[in-house]
């Protein structure tokens, strides 16, 4: 706000109807800049005071310093398990949701008949609300009568008992993961048939085959939309939350014990609101070191059009 | 996709060469892969709804015989019908529609305000103010989170449904002002000029020129807040105690919590909850993949 004070009167003096659509202006926008200040601005100041603070809501916050980043640092035994297990959800499920909805994009993207009912098909999944599917998976993985292990039964392979059992139960939320690869592919198949065909053209008249076209033009005209779509799978899958709260509730044997889980245990249940504003902070200076390690490698592999500097 | 359409600017008599395909001989060893290929994760897709479905319909006893009958017979309609006496459904229903109705009013509404004045007015400040809108889409919801439960807390908001409701009316989130923005940008100035011309004043254009060609934009926003809302999960748990005022996805999760063996019961309500997204993806889905597409490439 300051800045747009600071600004005007700077080079020249307003004219009337300059001035008069700079007020429009700033009153369209009032509802985002009131609510930028209430719901983002203050909350993000406070949950930062917070953070330094005892607070258990019925009593007033008692500033404590570092304490609770001592704690969760160096005496928090869930912190670490937790912020372990989310790691691993994101570094696994990440690269699998992209790989599959790429592959499953380029061959949509070959002329093929049907197009329309196989898109619809791969994105039906996403369409089913989330409390919804995350029911309908605890079902599949029942380990006696769901469909995973009947169906693995017709192979002779005796399925583990996926959620129940401490191992398998974080790969089996991954899995469930990627049923809702469908909109990722609907973006990258909308990204495929972007491409400028004159670009296949001239590769091709160069004398580039399958393998190089795809190599050389499919793939660094398709890293704009990649780069985009891993910094918003990083943000959006380190705070996963429903998947764990209720299929597993965080078990067994905090197998699946989400970070956003503790948080929310920890503010609401235990009503630590201080630590939980800790935790918030922490989670979201995490978030910010994948997203910026994202940027900084972009320079490397993300191709932009104009860009002289091209791979060679 | 605009902008990528604009940049190839002819399309010569040979259209796109895909990918693998060069002589007939190829094209045939690749029709040959992809297909099967494609199958094969349709079928995987598919499958578990097909499940859900199946057992949606199944009698109590037969859900737990192996292998499953994916035909059940006999095919149990009842279920659908118990859920509702079994639970609250028919108020749990209403409760979420309520919210959703009111979130996408409030969001369309305001969202396609503030874009208006990023889009087509100028003042000073509104590039800076458009980078930190843009910003804020980073920030994790759950840093604001706590600080935010407070203050519904003091101002007495807790188990209402305004936390979820007032917040839209602020501007509808950063992503459908940006997708709003995007939109009246493209929209060529000539019209507000020769509406001002005629002494239209700004929110004459808008509200008058603008909008009405914004309908497109207007509907995958309303589209996608439509959505999240149905779906929401996480705040409606955090901001709503009482049993009578449950969204379908808490009430259902509590479901869940007493019936925990009456699977056809649980795949019956689950299926109920997907069906509206399901209805609504055949009636809209050009603006379902529009907005998809818009939100995963950003112009």
């Amino acid at each position: 706000m300051q800045a747009v004070a600071a600004r005007p009167g700077a080079k020249r003096r307003m004219s009337r109807t300059e001035r008069r659509e700079a007020i429009e202006g700033f009153v369209s926008i009032s509802p985002w800049v009131l609510g930028f200040i209430i719901f983002t601005l203050a909350p993000l100041l406070a949950s930062l005071y917070l953070s330094f603070t005892e607070y258990e809501v019925v009593k007033t916050p008692v500033f404590v310093g570092l304490a609770n980043y001592r704690r969760m640092f160096f005496g928090d035994r869930l912190f670490w398990i937790s912020l372990k297990v989310t790691a691993t959800y994101v570094f696994v499920s990440i690269p699998l949701g992209i790989a599959i909805a790429f592959a499953v994009a380029l061959l949509m993207n070959q002329k093929v008949k049907l197009l329309g009912f196989f898109r619809t098909a791969f994105y039906m999944p996403s369409l089913v609300p989330v409390v919804g599917a995350a029911i309908l998976w605890i079902w599949i993985f029942n380990p006696e009568f769901g469909l995973l292990n009947t169906f693995l039964a017709n192979f002779g392979i005796k399925g583990p008992p996926w959620l129940a059992h401490s191992k398998w139960a974080l790969p089996a939320l991954i899995i469930m993961s990627l049923w809702g690869a469908g909109s990722g592919m609907l973006i990258y198949l909308a990204g495929l048939q972007g491409i400028p065909t004159d670009l296949y053209e001239a590769a091709e008249v160069d004398g580039a085959g399958a393998w190089q076209r795809f190599w050389r033009v499919t793939v660094p005209q398709m890293t704009p939309v990649l780069f985009y779509n891993l910094i918003m799978s990083i943000i959006g899958s380190f705070q996963v939350f429903t998947a764990g709260y209720i299929m597993t509730g965080g078990g067994p044997r905090y197998a699946t014990y989400f970070y956003v889980l503790y948080l929310y245990q920890n503010a609401f249940h235990y009503f630590r609101m201080g630590y939980a504003a800790a935790l918030a902070w922490v989670l979201a200076l995490i978030i910010l070191f994948f997203t910026i390690l994202v940027f900084r490698s972009s320079s490397a592999w993300v191709y932009y059009e104009g860009q002289l500097r091209g791979r060679r | 996709m605009v902008t990528r359409s604009a940049i190839a600017p002819r399309l010569t008599e040979r259209r796109e060469i895909p990918f693998l395909q060069r002589r007939s001989v190829r094209a045939t060893l690749h029709k040959l892969l992809v297909y099967p290929l494609l199958l094969v994760g349709t079928f995987m897709m598919l499958l578990p709804l097909a499940w859900l479905l199946s057992s949606s319909l199944k009698a109590s006893g037969l859900i737990f015989v192996v292998p499953p009958q994916w035909i059940p017979n006999p095919i149990v309609w009842e279920n659908y019908t118990k859920v509702w006496t079994m639970i609250p459904f028919a108020l749990y229903t209403r409760n979420t529609l309520f919210i959703t109705v009111v979130a996408i009013i409030g969001g369309v509404s305001s969202a396609s305000i503030c874009a208006f004045g990023f889009a087509r007015l100028r003042f000073p400040g509104r590039d800076l103010l458009f980078l930190i809108l843009l910003s804020t889409m980073m920030i994790p919801e759950h840093v604001t989170l706590i600080p935010q439960y407070i203050l519904f807390r003091i101002v007495g908001w807790l188990d209402t449904y305004l936390p979820l409701t007032v917040p839209t009316f602020f501007g509808g989130g950063a992503g459908a002002i940006f997708l709003l923005r995007q939109f009246f940008m493209n929209l060529p100035l000539e019209l507000d000029d020769a509406a001002r011309i005629d002494g239209c004043t700004s929110f004459g254009i808008f509200a008058r020129i603008l909008l009405p060609q914004a309908r497109p934009a207007l509907g995958v926003l309303a589209i996608f807040s439509f959505m999240g809302n149905w779906n929401g999960f996480f705040l409606p748990l955090i901001y709503l105690n009482s049993p009578e005022k449950y969204t379908l996805s808490l009430g259902i999760n509590m479901f869940k919590g007493t019936q925990f063996s009456a699977w056809n019961l649980l795949m019956a309500a689950s299926t109920m909850t997907a069906i509206p997204c399901i209805v609504l993806y055949f009636i809209a889905q050009r603006y379902f993949i529009q907005g998809i597409v818009f939100t995963g490439i950003k112009g």
